[in-house]
């Protein structure tokens, strides 16, 4: 799993069947001390996140199915799984 | 799942006989500002879409989900064509 932060978001009209239903978040992952970790990614929602959220987002397609509730066999390979209330780390740690 | 920009098709008759009658895109992934980032690419085509259009694909496994009961070997297809972007309430049109 990443930490992320949700960039935005994109409609689209013409899509997988699966994807129906599901708001289609831009997420930016982060590293621990918040800067951006590589490139932005599109991630289906099961949490309704918005703009500016954290979030905890997979990266596996299993993970991401079941995730959005949708069978094995649906083309997703990221979704946000949660919202970030607060992150702990051991002193040192950054 | 990653956001792409449509630069191109390939042809191939020589190919793999799941591969038959499948569209290759050459996509550019670009990011939330729809500015270009990173190498281009070959994904599949799931959608219909066509040059100059915004999607969104779908790497690895899942790639092939698309194409059930056929399971052609590709490991990045286009699932969903893009109609608009929004960013921190920022609205583009693609």
């Amino acid at each position: 799993m990443l930490i992320a932060r949700v960039a935005g978001d994109l409609t689209a009209t013409q899509k997988h069947p699966s994807h129906e239903g599901r708001k289609i978040l831009l997420v930016q992952p982060l590293n621990l001390d918040g800067t951006d970790r590589g490139g932005a990614l599109v991630a289906l929602d099961s949490v309704d996140a918005g703009v500016g959220d954290r979030v905890l987002i997979v990266t596996d397609g299993f993970a991401a199915m079941t995730a959005v509730g949708r069978p094995p066999g649906s083309p997703i390979d990221m979704a946000v799984i949660a919202f970030i209330d607060h992150i702990e780390l051991l002193p040192g740690v950054s | 799942m990653f956001l792409g920009r449509v630069v191109g098709s390939v042809w191939a008759t020589v190919k793999d006989p799941q591969l038959k009658g499948l569209r290759m895109l050459i996509v550019q992934p670009v990011t939330p500002a729809l500015e270009d980032a990173g190498k281009r690419l070959v994904c599949t085509d799931s959608t219909g879409a066509g040059a100059g259009e915004i999607v969104y694909w779908v790497r690895s496994k899942e790639a092939s989900f698309p194409f059930l009961p056929h399971e052609p070997p590709t490991d990045a297809t286009v699932v969903g064509i893009v109609d608009s972007v929004h960013l921190c309430g920022e609205a583009r049109a693609c």
